[in-house]
C-alpha cells in the first residue's frame, strides 16, 4: 500500500495529500480502477495547478512503450505514459517530430491529449487533438473502449481536452511530422509596443511557428513591448556546413539546475523589471539564425527545477485567450492592470491562435497571454480582476494552468461545458474520475459547488 | 556508438533493466533480453526497443535461480555478448525472511548463487575471446549489515566480493568487471516506500551511470554517486556504536 505523500503540480501550489499508484500493464490498471472508487490519471505532473491531484492518483510513468510505427505514413501508436522527451530522443534522429508540442518536453503523451495542448504552430496546425487518429481508453467500469472521430466520436471529443475526467487514456495513435533536420530557422524581431507585436503576428500568419515574449511590467508607450520569434523547420539544403553534418543530431546541451528553493522576495518588481529591460535591450531589431529544436521549443527545460525560483509557496500561471475581435482592447486593459500592480513575473508569452472547435479544449481564435505569479493573496486579488476583464471580453482560462479560478468563471467562459458534461456522465455515471480541480470547479456538476454559490 | 556490439540483459522485465536496455540500444547495441516467461512478457519491450532504436532484439528464457539450466543457456547465445548486465534480484521483506528460511534461500539463490553460476559460465568464453564486460548489480545494502535488511544485504555483500575477485582474475584477459551499487532507486521493488528524494535515483539515471562505467571501464560505481560518501560514513561507524543504532 503506497504511503500518503504531499504532492503538487508544476506550480507547487496548491499542495495536496494523496497516494500514487503505478501500473505496468492494462490488467494491473484495471485492478487499481476496480479497487478505488475515485481517482485521477497522472502523467508528467506538468499541469501547473490541481488538475492531476487527488486522494488517489494513477501514475502512467511505467506504461510507456512505443507499440507501432509506420515509416510510410508516420502513424505512431504509443502508451500514454510515454514522456515526450523520450519519444523525441528516439525519433528526431530518425527524421520525425511531433506535429504539435507544448513548451516543455517533460509531459506525457496522455497529458498532451487530456489538455489538448497547443504549440507555436496553432494558427497553422491546430491543437494536438487534431492530429490524433484514435485512442484507447480504460473506462470507469474497467472496460476498454476504442474511439476516433468516426467511432464513439462523442467519447473521442470529450476525452481530448477532457482533463482525465472521461477515463484513463491507454494508447494514443497520431501522425508524426517528417523533418529533414532537427534545426529551426528562426527570425527574431523586436517590437516596441503591443500594437507593433500584434501587427507583426498578423503579418507572420504564413510562418509555421510564431510566439512572442512580452514585457508585462513596462508601461505607457512601452506597454506590451515584445520580442517576436518565428520559425520554420530548416531543410537539409539550407543548413550551413558544421550544422548540415549533424542535421538530425544536434549536440546535447549542458543542463543547469536550481538546487534549492529561492527565498521569497528575490523576485520583485525591481529585479524582474531589470531582467526584462536587459532581455529586451539585448534582443536584435531583426535577426535570422539556426537554433536546435530543443532550444527553440523548450528553452526552460535547460534549467532543471526552475519552478523552485518562486520559493516554497509556489506560483500560479495565468493563461487566458481573448477572441480576436476583442483582443486588442482586452490586452491593453490586462497589461495595464498587471503593470500597475507590479507583481513580479518574468517575461510572459503572447501568441495568436487560429480557429478551433472543441468541447473543453482551451484554444479559440484570438490572442493568448500566459504569465507566472508567486502564489500570494495580493496576486489572487489581481487575478480576480483580470478574470473580470477576461470575461467581459468573452475569453477563457486554460484549465491545465489553473489553480484558482471560480466555478462561475468556468461556467461563463466554456460554452460547451454542459454538452461535455452530458457525455462524461454517460460514460462515467458514478463520477468516479475526480481531481482536486474537478471538485473545486464542480466540473462534472451542472451547478457550481455549494461553497462557490455563496461567494 | 557501439555498432554491431551485443548486450545481454538478465532479469530484463524489471524497470531498471528496461532503462538499461533503452540506454544501450540508443548507443547502437543489439540486445539479448533474458527473463522468466520471456516470450509472453518481453514482447512489448522488444517491439518498443526495435521501433525506438532500430537494432536487433532477441528474447530468451532464463531463470537465474535454476542453475542447472545455465550451461545450456550460455551455449545457445549467438553471438556471445560483448556486455552482460545482470539485473535480476529479489528483496522480500526482512522480517518474513527471518521467519521463513525459504525466503532467505531465495535471496541467496537469486542474488548470489545464480549470478555466480552465470558469470562463471560466461567468464572463460569471454576470456578466450579476449574481450568482454560483465556488470553485476549489487547494492549499498551489501556495504554494511543493518538489522532492517541484513539477509538481503549479505547476499549483495557476497556478490560484491565475488565480483571483486572475478575482476582480479579477468583483468589480464581483456575482460572487464563492473560492480554497480545503487542506493535507492524508484522501481517496482521500492514502490510505496517513502524514499528520501535527494538520495533516490530514477532507473534511467542508473542506466546512464552504467553506460558511462562501461565506456570508461570503471570498476565500482555508486548510483547516485553521493552514496559513495554516505556509505563511507556508515562503514566507519565503530561496531560497538553501530550495533545500537536503528538506521
Ligand atoms: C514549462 C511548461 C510549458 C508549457 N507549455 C505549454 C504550451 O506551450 N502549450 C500547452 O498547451 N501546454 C503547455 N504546458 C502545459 C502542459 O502541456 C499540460 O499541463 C500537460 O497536460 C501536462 O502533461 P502531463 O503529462 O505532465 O500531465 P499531468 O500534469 O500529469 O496531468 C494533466 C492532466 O492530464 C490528465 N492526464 C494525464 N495523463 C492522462 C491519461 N493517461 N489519461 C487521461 N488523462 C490523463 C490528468 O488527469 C490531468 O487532468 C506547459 C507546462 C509547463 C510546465
Ligand atoms: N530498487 C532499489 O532501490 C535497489 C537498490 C539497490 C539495488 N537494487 C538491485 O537492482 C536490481 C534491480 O532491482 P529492481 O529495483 O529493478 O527490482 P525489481 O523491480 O524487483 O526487479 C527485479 C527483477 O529480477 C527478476 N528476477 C528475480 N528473480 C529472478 C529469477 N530467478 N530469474 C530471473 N529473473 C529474476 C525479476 O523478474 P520477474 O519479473 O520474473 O520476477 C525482476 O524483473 C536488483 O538486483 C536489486 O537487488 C535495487
Amino acid at each position: 500500500m503506497p504511503t500518503e505523500q504531499q504532492i503538487s503540480g508544476w506550480g507547487r501550489f496548491p499542495k495536496a495529500q494523496g497516494q500514487q499508484h503505478f501500473y505496468r500493464s492494462e490488467s494491473e490498471l484495471a485492478a487499481l480502477v476496480a479497487e478505488h472508487p475515485h481517482c485521477i490519471a497522472r502523467g508528467g505532473g506538468r499541469a501547473y495547478g490541481d488538475s492531476a491531484l487527488a486522494g488517489v492518483m494513477l501514475n502512467s510513468k511505467h506504461f510507456n512503450h512505443v507499440r507501432a510505427f509506420d515509416r510510410d505514413s508516420g502513424l505512431i501508436t504509443v502508451e500514454a505514459g510515454l514522456i515526450l522527451a523520450d519519444l523525441l530522443a528516439a525519433f528526431v534522429p530518425q527524421g520525425w517530430i511531433v506535429p504539435v508540442t507544448p513548451g516543455t518536453q517533460f509531459v506525457s503523451i496522455g497529458g498532451m491529449v487530456a489538455s489538448d495542448v497547443h504549440g507555436k504552430n496553432h494558427h497553422v496546425d491546430g491543437s494536438f487533438g487534431q492530429h490524433i487518429q484514435s485512442l484507447r481508453i480504460m473506462m470507469a467500469d474497467g472496460s476498454i473502449q476504442q474511439c476516433s472521430a468516426t467511432d464513439n466520436a462523442d467519447l473521442f471529443h470529450a476525452t481530448i481536452g477532457g482533463m482525465g475526467l472521461t477515463g484513463i487514456i491507454l494508447t494514443v495513435s497520431f501522425r508524426m511530422l517528417p523533418i529533414q533536420s532537427a534545426w529551426i530557422r528562426q527570425e527574431t524581431r523586436r517590437c516596441d509596443s503591443l500594437d507593433a507585436v500584434m501587427d507583426e503576428f498578423e503579418q507572420s500568419q504564413h510562418w509555421k511557428y510564431t510566439v512572442a515574449w512580452i514585457d508585462c511590467l513596462s508601461q505607457g508607450e512601452n506597454l506590451g513591448r515584445s520580442v517576436l520569434f518565428r520559425g520554420e523547420h530548416a531543410s537539409r539544403a539550407e543548413l550551413p556546413m558544421p550544422l548540415a553534418e549533424r542535421a538530425l543530431a544536434p549536440k546535447a546541451k549542458r543542463k543547469l539546475n536550481v538546487p534549492f528553493n529561492f527565498p521569497r522576495g528575490l523576485l520583485n518588481r525591481w529585479t524582474v523589471s531589470a531582467f526584462n529591460e536587459v532581455y529586451f535591450r539585448r534582443a536584435p531589431e531583426k535577426r535570422t539564425d539556426f537554433v536546435d529544436y530543443q532550444s527553440f521549443f523548450y528553452p526552460l527545460d535547460a534549467i532543471h527545477n526552475w519552478n523552485r525560483i518562486y520559493g516554497k509557496k509556489g506560483f500560479v500561471q495565468y493563461q487566458c485567450v481573448i477572441p480576436k475581435a476583442e483582443s486588442r482592447e482586452a490586452l491593453q486593459k490586462l497589461l495595464g492592470l498587471i503593470a500597475s500592480a507590479g507583481e513580479g513575473s518574468f517575461l510572459a508569452v503572447l501568441k495568436l491562435f487560429g480557429p478551433q472547435d472543441g468541447l473543453l479544449s482551451f484554444p479559440t481564435e484570438g490572442y493568448t497571454l500566459a504569465l507566472d505569479f508567486p502564489a500570494k493573496p495580493s496576486v489572487f486579488a489581481l487575478l480576480d480582476r483580470l478574470d473580470q476583464v477576461m470575461l467581459e471580453h468573452h475569453g477563457r482560462i486554460y484549465l491545465t494552468k489553473d489553480a484558482r479560478m471560480s466555478a462561475h468563471t468556468l461556467r461563463q467562459s466554456y460554452s460547451e461545458l454542459s454538452h461535455w458534461q452530458d457525455i462524461a456522465n454517460l460514460y462515467d455515471p458514478k463520477q468516479r474520475w475526480q481531481s482536486e480541480q474537478s471538485s473545486r470547479l464542480g466540473l462534472r456538476q451542472s451547478e457550481p459547488p455549494k461553497e462557490a454559490q455563496n461567494s | 556508438m557501439s555498432q554491431n556490439q551485443t548486450a545481454l540483459i538478465i532479469g530484463a522485465h524489471s524497470d531498471m533493466a528496461r532503462a538499461i536496455a533503452n540506454q544501450l540500444a540508443s548507443e547502437g547495441y543489439n540486445l539479448q533480453l533474458a527473463a522468466r516467461n520471456a516470450q509472453a512478457r518481453l514482447a512489448r519491450s522488444a517491439t518498443d526497443l526495435i521501433l525506438r532504436h532500430q537494432g536487433e532484439v532477441n528474447c530468451l528464457e532464463l531463470d537465474v535461480a535454476a542453475t542447472d539450466s545455465h550451461a545450456d543457456f550460455i551455449e545457445q547465445l549467438t553471438p556471445l555478448p560483448d556486455v552482460v548486465v545482470c539485473v535480476a534480484g529479489v528483496m522480500p521483506d526482512q522480517q518474513s525472511a527471518e521467519q521463513d528460511y525459504a525466503l532467505a534461500k531465495l535471496m541467496i539463490d537469486t542474488n548470489y548463487a545464480g549470478v555466480v553460476s552465470l558469470f562463471e559460465g560466461l567468464a572463460p568464453r569471454m576470456a578466450s575471446r579476449g574481450t568482454g564486460c560483465l556488470v553485476g548489480i549489487s547494492s549499498v545494502a551489501g556495504d554494511r549489515g543493518r538489522q532492517k535488511n541484513y539477509i538481503y544485504g549479505s547476499t549483495k555483500a557476497a556478490l560484491t566480493t565475488y565480483l571483486s575477485g572475478l575482476r582480479n582474475r579477468l583483468a589480464s584477459k581483456g575482460v572487464h568487471v563492473i560492480t554497480v551499487k545503487p542506493g535507492f532507486v524508484n522501481t517496482a521493488m521500492t514502490e510505496g516506500m517513502d524514499l528520501p528524494e535527494k538520495l533516490t535515483a530514477e532507473a534511467s539515471e542508473v542506466a546512464l551511470d552504467i553506460s558511462k562505467a562501461i565506456q570508461k571501464q570503471r570498476n565500482i560505481i555508486y548510483s547516485k554517486p553521493i552514496w559513495r560518501l554516505v556509505m563511507l560514513v556508515i562503514k566507519h561507524i565503530p561496531e560497538f556504536i553501530f550495533k545500537k543504532l536503528d538506521i
